[in-house]
C-alpha cells in the first residue's frame, strides 16, 4: 500500500512539475475565437484562466487561417468561447474537425455560444447570396454593444462554473464586478455620446449597428453595397449623395478595411474618417474590452463633435 | 500558458520503475488521457449527469482522475453514455441535417499542342479547344450522430466526346469523438498523400494538375476505398502521424493495380485477388507546422505509398513524397489579403516492373526492370488586394529509360502564370498560360480561361 502510494504520489508529482513549468496553477484553458470575447473571458475568469485569442485583433475575423497550431490550442482547450453568429464558420470547422476535444465540442460544457441569449438584429427572412455574405443567424457584430458583452460574459461564467465548479463562487463574483464596471461605463459612455443622439454616421461594413442602436446613431449607408462585397464607385457616387443630402460627417473604419476608399468618399463630403476597431488590442491604448469601447467613444465624440 | 501535455510520458516512465504497479500507472495513464474525452458529451445529458460530467472535465487533476475512474466503473468505460459524444461543427444554419453544396469548373481556351489530352492529362484539366466542363461536383455532409460525421462527392464531368460521366469521388465517415487523440476515417476518399492530391479541384490554385502528381497518382488522383489512421501528436507544434490502408485495385490507384497500368509498363495485367496484407495499399504521412511569426506559418510533410503493382505476381511500387507550405498574411488584411504563399511537392517513385509479356505484342517479352520517375512542382501566390491572386508554378516530371517506352513516362516541364479574380468566395475567374515542353516533341503553348461557381453550403477550407 505504502509503495502503491509512493508510486501514486511520484506519479502526481510528475504531473505538477509538467504543469508547474508552465503555469503556476491548474487554470482553466480557455480559447475563444476572438479578442473581444477574450477579454470578456479574462474578467470573468481572472486568474483561474489562461485565454488566448485566435484571431488576431488587426485582421478580419471572417477571414482568419485555420493554420494548424490552432488545432493544438483547441486540441488542449478546456473551453472554447466561440461567437455563434457565424462570424467564424469560414474556418472554425476544419479546426474542431481535427482539434478531437470532446471537452469543447458542441453542446458540452466546455462550449460558450456567446451570442446565446442576444437578439441579433436582421435575422434574414430568405438565404440569397445575391444580397451578399448574409449570415443566417443575424448580424454577428454584437460585441460592439457593451450590454451585449454583459450576457456573453454571463454565457461565459455559466459555462466556467460548469467546467470548474470549485471556482464557481469566483467567477461569479468576478461577473457581478464586470456587470457593475459595465454598468457604470455605459453611464459615462452614453453622457459622453448624448449629444450626438440621432447623429448620422457612414461605416465600411454593417458591423456598427448594435453600437448605433445603443448609443442612438442613425446608419445612412455602408461603403460596402452588400455586406462581403467590394465597394465600388457607382455605390460609392451614391454614398457621397446620400451623405451629402443627410449631413453624414463621420465614416467608421476597422484597421483591416481599406481605408483609402472611406478617405476618398470623406474628401468628397467634407466628413472624418475613425479609426474604431471593435478588437482589443488593435491599437496600444487598447488591451481591454473596456478600452476598446473607451476608443470607439472617444473617437465618435471627438469625430461628431469637430463636425458640430 | 497550456498544461504540457508530457504529462502522460513521464507518467509512463514513472510507473516503468516500478513495474509491479504497472496496473495502476496504466490506469493513471488511461485516465490522464480519457480525461478529456470521457464523459461529456455533445448531447446534453440529463442535468444530474451534466453535472458530474462537468466536474470530472479537468485533465491532469488528481480530484478529476479519481472521479473518472470511479464514472469509468459506474458507467462502464466502453459505454456509449461516456463517451464523448461530439460533434465538432459549429452551428449551421441550413436548417437541415446535411449541408449541401454544388460548384462547377467551366474551362475555355486554346492550344497549339494537336494532342491537348496528352499534355493535360489530369480528369479535371481542360481537354478540348473550346470548351471543357470538367468538374461539377455536389457535396454533402453532415453530423451521423454523436459518433461520426458523414461528407460525399459525387463528380459529375462532360469528356472531350461531350459524354457525361459520373464518379463517387468521396463517401467517408469520420470518427468525431475517439480518445487519446486518434481519428479514423473510412470509406471512400483521397490519400492523404502531400497537399495537392486530397484537395477538390475547386481548391486548386491553378487550373490544371500538376504534371507530378497526375504521373503518380493518375488523372483522377489517388483515391481508394479504405480506412485511414490519425494520430494527433502531443507536442507543442501541430503534428499529425496518418497511415492510410486502402484496396490498391482499380482506375484511381494508377502505380499500384489499376487496369491502366499498361500504359506504365506495356505488359499484360497479372490479375488476382487480395492474398495477404501486402496486396493493399499502405500510405503513412507525417505533417508538422510552426508560426514561424505572427504573420508567417510553414507546413512541411512527409508521404509514402507502397503497394503492389499487377506487371507481375509479386511486383511493388514505392512512392515517396516531400511537401512544403509556407505562408505570410498581412496583420491587417481584409478579406484575407494581402499574402504571398509557396507551395512545393517533390515525388519519387520506384515501380518495379516484372518480366512481362508485351501487351501490344504477345510474341515480345520484357524484361524485369525498375521504372523510375521523379518530378516536382513549386507555386508561389501573390494576393495582391482584396480578391485579386497572381500565381506562378514551375512544374516537371522525368522518367528513366525502360524497355518499353511509355508515354506518360516521358520527360516534360512546364511554366504557368496564372491570375485569379474571386468575386466573393462564391465565385472564381482564372485565366492561365501554360507553356509546355515536351522531350523529342517540343514546345506548346496554351491559354485557357475558368469560371467556378458555388451554391449551397461552402465547406471552409484546410490551411
Amino acid at each position: 500500500m505504502k509503495l502503491m502510494n509512493l508510486s501514486r504520489t511520484a506519479a502526481f508529482a510528475l504531473i505538477g512539475i509538467t504543469g508547474a513549468a508552465t503555469q503556476a496553477t491548474a487554470q482553466l484553458r480557455v480559447v475563444a475565437t476572438t479578442p473581444d470575447l477574450a477579454s470578456v473571458a479574462r474578467e470573468v475568469g481572472g486568474d483561474r484562466v489562461n485565454v488566448v485569442a485566435l484571431a488576431k485583433p488587426t485582421e478580419d475575423p471572417h477571414f482568419v487561417d485555420a493554420k494548424p497550431s490552432f488545432i493544438v490550442t483547441l486540441n488542449r482547450a478546456d473551453v472554447l468561447i466561440e461567437g455563434g453568429a457565424e462570424l467564424e464558420l469560414g474556418w472554425l470547422p476544419p479546426l474542431l474537425e481535427n482539434a478531437r476535444n470532446g471537452r469543447i465540442a458542441a453542446g458540452a460544457p466546455g462550449r460558450v455560444v456567446a451570442s446565446e441569449g442576444i437578439r441579433l438584429l436582421e435575422i434574414p427572412t430568405s438565404f440569397d447570396r445575391s444580397k451578399g455574405d448574409i449570415h443566417s443567424l443575424g448580424n454577428p457584430h454584437f460585441m460592439v454593444d457593451p450590454v451585449s458583452a454583459k450576457i456573453v460574459a454571463r454565457n461565459i461564467a455559466n459555462h466556467f462554473a460548469q467546467v470548474d465548479p470549485k471556482n464557481a463562487a469566483t467567477y461569479t463574483s468576478n461577473l457581478a464586478r464586470f456587470n457593475a464596471r459595465i454598468d457604470t461605463k455605459l453611464a459615462e459612455w452614453q453622457k459622453e455620446l448624448a449629444p450626438y443622439r440621432g447623429a448620422k454616421i457612414v461605416t465600411y461594413h454593417r458591423d456598427f449597428i448594435y453600437l448605433a442602436q445603443r448609443f442612438g446613431f442613425t446608419i445612412v449607408d455602408e461603403l460596402e453595397p452588400k455586406p462581403g462585397i467590394a465597394p465600388s464607385p457607382s455605390h460609392l457616387a451614391q454614398v457621397i449623395g446620400e451623405m451629402r443630402r443627410e449631413n453624414a460627417k463621420v465614416i467608421l473604419v476597422q484597421p483591416f478595411q481599406n481605408r483609402k476608399t472611406a478617405e476618398t468618399v470623406a474628401r468628397q463630403t467634407g466628413a472624418s474618417v475613425l479609426d474604431t476597431p471593435q478588437q482589443p488590442g488593435a491599437v496600444s491604448s487598447s488591451t481591454t474590452y473596456f478600452d476598446m469601447v473607451d476608443n470607439i467613444v472617444r473617437a465618435l465624440a471627438t469625430g461628431l463633435g469637430a463636425q458640430k | 500558458m497550456y498544461l504540457s501535455q508530457s504529462g502522460p510520458a513521464l507518467i509512463s516512465f514513472a510507473c516503468a520503475l516500478k513495474t509491479s504497479r504497472i496496473k495502476f500507472c496504466l490506469l493513471v495513464c488511461a485516465a490522464v488521457y480519457a480525461a478529456p474525452t470521457v464523459a461529456l458529451g455533445q448531447v446534453k445529458p440529463p442535468k444530474s449527469k451534466q453535472d458530474s460530467i462537468a466536474r470530472a472535465d479537468s485533465i491532469a487533476r488528481a480530484d478529476s482522475i479519481a472521479l473518472v475512474k470511479q464514472l469509468e466503473k459506474e458507467l462502464g468505460a466502453s459505454g456509449a453514455d461516456t463517451s464523448s459524444a461530439a460533434s465538432s461543427q459549429g452551428p449551421r444554419a441550413t436548417g437541415s441535417y446535411m449541408n449541401i453544396g454544388f460548384v462547377t469548373l467551366t474551362d475555355a481556351g486554346w492550344s497549339t499542342a494537336h494532342d491537348i489530352g496528352a499534355i493535360e492529362r489530369g480528369d479535371h484539366d481542360p481537354k478540348v479547344n473550346g470548351f471543357t466542363m470538367p468538374n461539377a461536383e455536389i457535396s454533402l455532409d453532415g453530423n451521423v450522430d454523436p459518433y461520426f460525421k458523414g461528407f460525399s462527392n459525387i463528380v459529375l464531368k462532360i469528356d472531350s466526346a461531350g459524354d457525361t460521366g459520373i464518379e463517387l469521388e468521396e463517401a467517408y465517415g469520420l470518427t468525431t469523438s475517439l480518445p487519446a487523440n486518434l481519428q479514423i476515417k473510412f470509406g471512400q476518399f483521397f490519400t492523404e498523400f502531400g497537399r495537392q492530391n486530397p484537395q477538390h479541384p475547386h481548391a486548386w490554385s491553378f487550373l490544371d494538375a500538376p504534371l507530378v502528381l497526375v504521373r503518380m497518382f493518375g488523372p483522377d488522383g489517388l483515391r481508394s476505398q479504405g480506412v485511414r489512421f490519425s494520430y494527433l501528436l502531443p507536442t507543442s507544434f501541430y503534428t499529425e502521424a496518418l497511415v492510410t490502408v486502402a484496396n490498391a485495385t482499380g482506375g484511381t490507384t494508377s502505380s499500384f493495380r489499376s487496369p491502366d497500368s499498361p500504359e506504365i509498363h506495356g505488359g499484360i495485367i497479372d490479375n488476382r485477388q487480395v492474398e495477404h496484407a501486402s496486396d493493399l495499399l499502405i500510405a503513412p504521412r507525417i505533417n508538422t507546422s510552426f508560426d514561424l511569426t505572427e504573420t508567417q506559418t510553414i507546413v512541411l510533410g512527409v508521404s509514402a505509398a507502397f503497394g503492389p503493382n499487377n506487371s507481375g505476381p509479386s511486383a511493388k511500387t514505392q512512392i515517396y513524397g516531400a511537401d512544403l507550405y509556407w505562408k505570410w498574411k498581412a496583420a491587417a488584411a481584409e478579406a484575407g489579403f494581402p499574402f504571398l504563399s509557396l507551395q512545393t511537392e517533390a515525388l519519387w517513385r520506384h515501380y518495379d516492373a516484372a518480366q512481362r509479356i508485351a501487351e501490344a505484342n504477345p510474341a515480345v517479352i520484357l524484361p524485369s526492370e525498375v521504372l523510375k520517375d521523379d518530378g516536382a512542382y513549386a507555386q508561389v501566390l501573390w494576393g495582391i488586394k482584396p480578391r485579386i491572386v497572381a500565381g506562378l508554378r514551375g512544374d516537371f516530371a522525368r522518367g528513366n529509360q525502360s524497355a518499353f517506352v511509355s508515354e506518360l513516362r516521358r520527360d516534360q516541364s512546364r511554366w504557368s502564370p496564372n491570375f485569379t479574380w474571386y468575386p466573393t468566395e462564391f465565385s472564381k475567374i482564372r485565366v492561365q498560360y501554360n507553356y509546355d515542353n515536351r522531350k523529342a516533341i517540343g514546345t506548346d503553348h496554351s491559354l485557357w480561361f475558368q469560371l467556378e461557381f458555388l451554391i449551397g453550403a461552402h465547406a471552409a477550407h484546410k490551411f
